[in-house]
């Protein structure tokens, strides 16, 4: 077990690449989620907010001018 | 045949338009797309950490490739779904591409970083040097500065449709980037090594490295394309919150 650990002599090279090879990826995905999540939030509060006409506009919105 | 019998290529392209069946759609696919990204990932940690041999020259410092070389290709993957979409988006208007180019820039970027520093992190054991500028790593390095300034152009310019267009032609000029990094290590006598997977004349890597290197590419890759559908569904949102914004900064104007 310590012999894996050791990797060959190279840990100080190895285990970083695996840890960021990691924490990379997911630092990442938390954040997209937590993007996700705020839009959502916002969106419900603000098609709760609105009046009927907006609402109409919140169901079908219009992407002609989308980015 | 009548030209009215079968859509078009842009009437099948508008298909595709609607952000509202994209929500439905990629809303369906997540759950599977996460379980198979995960899936991949972890069998493919299993076989480069435990079930894979050390190289006869590079001892255990190959499984850094495990890391390094999925990441590197989804570097590249990554900027050439921006530069694709960029395309579709100026040349169709496909009201999702801006967003998918969008989208894909911060998971390209990160990638790319990855590959710079597990890079550093192999060059110095095996070459002696963190770095050197040699024309493989100088070109990434150029990638990884195009991704920032790709982002940063987005954020610069207020209004949506002119950040889109501005920032899908810097996409696209940078794109002579992706054939300059592929061919460097041929056109150029560089430090790093040719291409031991995709060549014309098939791989030269030995099977028992090719198989943690492909789980770990198909688990990178799905998750790529996991993340790209999370972050055009939040794109999606955020053109919703801004439009619901100005409708009521327009109601409340009014009454």
């Amino acid at each position: 077990m310590a012999e894996f650990f050791q990797m060959g002599g190279y840990a100080a090279y190895v285990w970083p690449v695996y840890a960021l090879g990691i924490l990379v990826p997911l630092a990442l995905a938390v954040q997209s989620l937590a993007d996700y999540r705020r839009q959502a939030r916002l969106a419900d509060a603000l098609e709760r907010d609105a009046g009927g006409r907006v609402r109409r506009a919140a169901r079908h919105p219009d992407m002609e001018s989308a980015p | 045949m009548s030209p009215m019998t079968r859509p078009s290529a842009s009437q099948r392209l508008q298909a595709f338009a609607n952000p509202a069946r994209f929500m439905t759609l990629s809303g369906r696919l997540l759950a599977p797309l996460w379980l198979v990204s995960l899936g991949f990932l972890v069998v493919g940690l299993y076989f480069a950490l435990f079930a894979s041999p050390p190289d006869y020259q590079q001892g255990e410092t190959v499984r850094i490739m495990y890391v390094h070389v999925p990441s590197a290709w989804l570097a590249m993957f990554g900027y050439s779904v921006m530069a694709m979409a960029s395309a579709v988006a100026l040349i169709f208007r496909h009201p999702l591409a801006d967003l998918c180019a969008k989208s894909a820039a911060p998971i390209g970027a990160a990638f790319t970083f990855l590959a710079l520093v597990t890079g550093a992190l192999w060059g110095k054991p095996m070459w002696g040097a963190w770095w050197v500028w040699d024309a493989r790593l100088t070109s990434v390095l150029i990638l990884f500065f195009l991704y920032l300034g790709y982002m940063a152009l987005w954020t610069a310019i207020e209004e949506p449709t002119r950040a889109a267009r501005a920032a899908a032609v810097l996409a696209l000029v940078g794109a002579i980037n992706v054939p300059i990094i592929r061919y460097s290590v041929v056109w150029w006598n560089t430090l790093h090594q040719p291409a031991s997977v995709f060549r014309m004349d098939g791989p030269t890597i030995a099977p028992e490295m090719l198989l943690p290197l492909a789980l770990m590419a198909l688990g990178f890759t799905f998750l790529f394309v996991t993340l790209l559908l999370v972050r055009m569904r939040a794109e999606i949102l955020r053109h919703r919150v801004r439009q619901l914004r100005l409708a009521l900064a327009a109601s409340g104007a009014e009454g």
